[in-house]
């Protein structure tokens, strides 16, 4: 396709003024972050870089120092924690099970996996009222913070159509060689499937680390508190900060930025995929 | 998403590749001798799925025919249709919950078009070959990232009904001193209208990565005929990308409407001490989640949940039902 400079220069300009209203507000959380309580809320003066300084953050890691608040720390680690189990979990039982589900030849497996594709019309909102009055007796623990979510129907429809597109060659050369099933899966299909771990893994992070709901029924003791509830729970606590709120904020905002800066392409991929490939 | 057909495509391809090397392999015996390593590797994904998700939804279906109160020393009694009776059509009782399904109707009825039609201008303005382009996607997709609790925070200054607000005093600018504060939050016209406002912002970079990939399976030569016949912008844009786009506008407008109905975060934030109205922004998520939780009632909640599930089916079923040829042709 040719371009003239001009037009060049035309979707530089629409592109630049749409980013620019896109960026706003992440700008604004920014520099509010580093700006004292009185200087935010505070009109178009809000966007001037003035009064910066870090005492935003260190008042929001001095301020999380007690049982009764909760500490800073103990959001954080709470939320990497139910994140590393529910990615790490769930990469390995869903792509074991779309392997054994769609590369195994054994009866009923057909079934099975149709059932699975029914589950996936299952949004986890669907269930949540019901798993909370299961799991009730289990409110403010950690586990079942994270448990629910590690079997994920449709990460493993995810690694099914990967794993589908993988030619049969490959893994009847390697039962040939005396591997069996679980061999072939570890030591071969697993390595030539990272785009799809990837994909999966990153998404899955994306939702959990800012998952809201549950949480929100299960969670009361701060002790067991996950930083987004945190952050809707600070957000309203008279008397207001804004400065510090908004600092709560980048920290919490800062870990998925990091690794989507670092992994951005399997991001874009991963979202691109789970939509196309279908 | 939409699935099935590579399952029945997938084994006949199979079957056909080993008979041409030695003697057939005895059927029945390759049919079925994976079953236990098969069994195995998909055992805890199967049980996960089975207590977490379909247990808990057949409950939820058992639930809404009960009246079962949380903490109360009653047991649960049968209840028959009487939770859909109120939560539909009880003069006293249904109040909320249709309002919070016309809430949520117009939630989806503007956010589909609007959103959708969003990401596609970005889509078609980002799959260039410019300088810098990534750069561009990437600070479309960065909200898409942000925690909606945090999204919810941010809004809430842009908004806020001070004249300090972000937006209150822009309008004062630009306005030369005449606009007086507004509460947009609080305000039962333009509730809503922040909701969906602040809901599009973090959610379209999402929809702008999908219809991205559609757009980059259109083949550059059908651009390059409609060049040669003197096609304008709009032109190709008219006959080449829309017809192109079909099949994944179907499918991206059918997403956006499932993620429609389950609204819930940005809405329990505000409304929680945010200053947001709750009468004229409350969605069907909100009203299972409060009359569970606040409210305690467990079987009129799981009733809310079932309602809210047939609707997310339909809106799958069509979305299976219309992709499907579309992709086809």
């Amino acid at each position: 396709m040719t371009r003239t400079p001009l037009r060049r220069f035309a979707d530089y300009a629409v592109l630049s003024v749409l980013a620019f209203i896109f960026v706003l507000p992440v700008l604004y959380l920014i520099l509010g972050s580093f700006k004292p309580s009185d200087q935010v809320l505070s009109g178009l003066t809000g966007f001037l870089p003035t009064h910066l300084s870090f005492d935003n953050y260190t008042s929001v890691l001095d301020s999380f120092d007690s049982e009764a608040t909760g500490y800073f720390w103990r959001f954080m680690g709470i939320s990497v924690l139910l994140s590393t189990v529910v990615v790490l979990g769930g990469l390995i039982i869903n792509s074991m099970a779309a392997y054994g589900l769609t590369r195994l030849k054994w009866r009923g497996q057909k079934a099975v996996f149709t059932v699975v594709l029914l589950l996936m019309l299952v949004p986890f909102e669907a269930v949540a009222v019901p798993l909370f009055y299961m799991f009730n007796d289990q409110r403010n623990t950690i586990y079942i913070q994270a448990i629910p979510f590690i079997a994920n129907a449709f990460s493993l429809y995810q690694f099914a159509t990967f794993f589908r597109a993988i030619p049969s060659s490959i893994e009847e050369a390697a039962r040939i060689d005396g591997a069996g099933p679980w061999r072939t899966f570890f030591a071969i299909i697993v390595p030539m499937s990272k785009p799809a771990f990837a994909s999966v893994a990153i998404l899955t992070f994306l939702t959990q680390w800012g998952s809201y709901l549950w949480p929100v029924l299960m969670v009361s003791d701060p002790s067991v508190r996950p930083l987004p509830l945190e952050m809707g729970v600070f957000s309203v606590q008279q008397p207001v900060d804004w400065g510090q709120i908004l600092a709560f904020g980048v920290l919490l905002v800062l870990p998925v930025l990091i690794v989507f800066a670092f992994f951005q392409r399997w991001f874009i991929q991963g979202v691109a995929s789970s939509a196309v490939k279908g | 998403m939409k699935t099935v057909e590579p399952a029945h495509a997938a084994p006949s391809g199979r079957d056909k590749a080993p008979p041409a090397t030695t003697a057939k392999p005895p059927r029945p015996a390759r049919k079925s001798r994976d079953w236990v390593p098969g069994l195995l590797m998909s055992a805890p994904a199967l049980g996960g799925l089975i207590a977490f998700v379909g247990v808990p939804f057949v409950y939820a279906i058992v639930l809404s025919f009960y009246n079962v109160r949380l903490g109360s020393p009653v047991p649960p009694t049968f209840f028959g249709l009487e939770q859909y009776r109120r939560i539909f059509t009880d003069p006293d009782m249904s109040g909320p919950f249709l309002r919070a399904l016309t809430n949520n109707l117009t939630f989806a009825v503007v956010v589909v078009p609007v959103q959708t039609g969003l990401a596609l201008a970005l889509a078609i303005l980002l799959n260039r070959k410019l300088k810098a382009i990534g750069l561009f996607r990437s600070l479309f997709f960065m909200p898409v990232v942000f925690p909606m609790a945090l999204v919810a925070v941010i809004w809430r200054l842009i908004l806020a009904r001070s004249d300090q607000g972000l937006l209150n005093s822009a309008l004062d600018a630009v306005s030369f001193g005449n606009w007086g504060a507004f509460d947009w939050l609080g305000d039962g016209l333009t509730a809503m209208a922040s909701v969906i406002v602040l809901s599009i912002w973090q959610g379209v970079g999402f929809q702008m990565v999908i219809l991205l990939a559609g757009l980059q399976q259109i083949p550059s030569e059908l651009y390059e005929a409609a060049q040669l016949d003197r096609a304008s912008r709009w032109q190709q844009f008219r006959h080449v990308t829309l017809p192109g786009m079909r099949g994944t506008l179907v499918f991206v407008a059918m997403l956006t409407s499932v993620l429609a109905f389950r609204v819930f975060d940005q809405v329990y934030v505000l409304v929680n001490g945010g200053g947001l109205d709750e009468d004229a922004t409350r969605t069907v998520m909100y009203q299972a989640v409060t009359t569970a939780f606040n409210q305690n009632n467990i079987g009129q909640g799981s009733a809310i949940t079932v309602v809210f599930f047939l609707i997310v089916v339909v809106l799958t079923l069509i979305q299976r039902r219309v992709v499907r040829p579309g992709n086809e042709d």
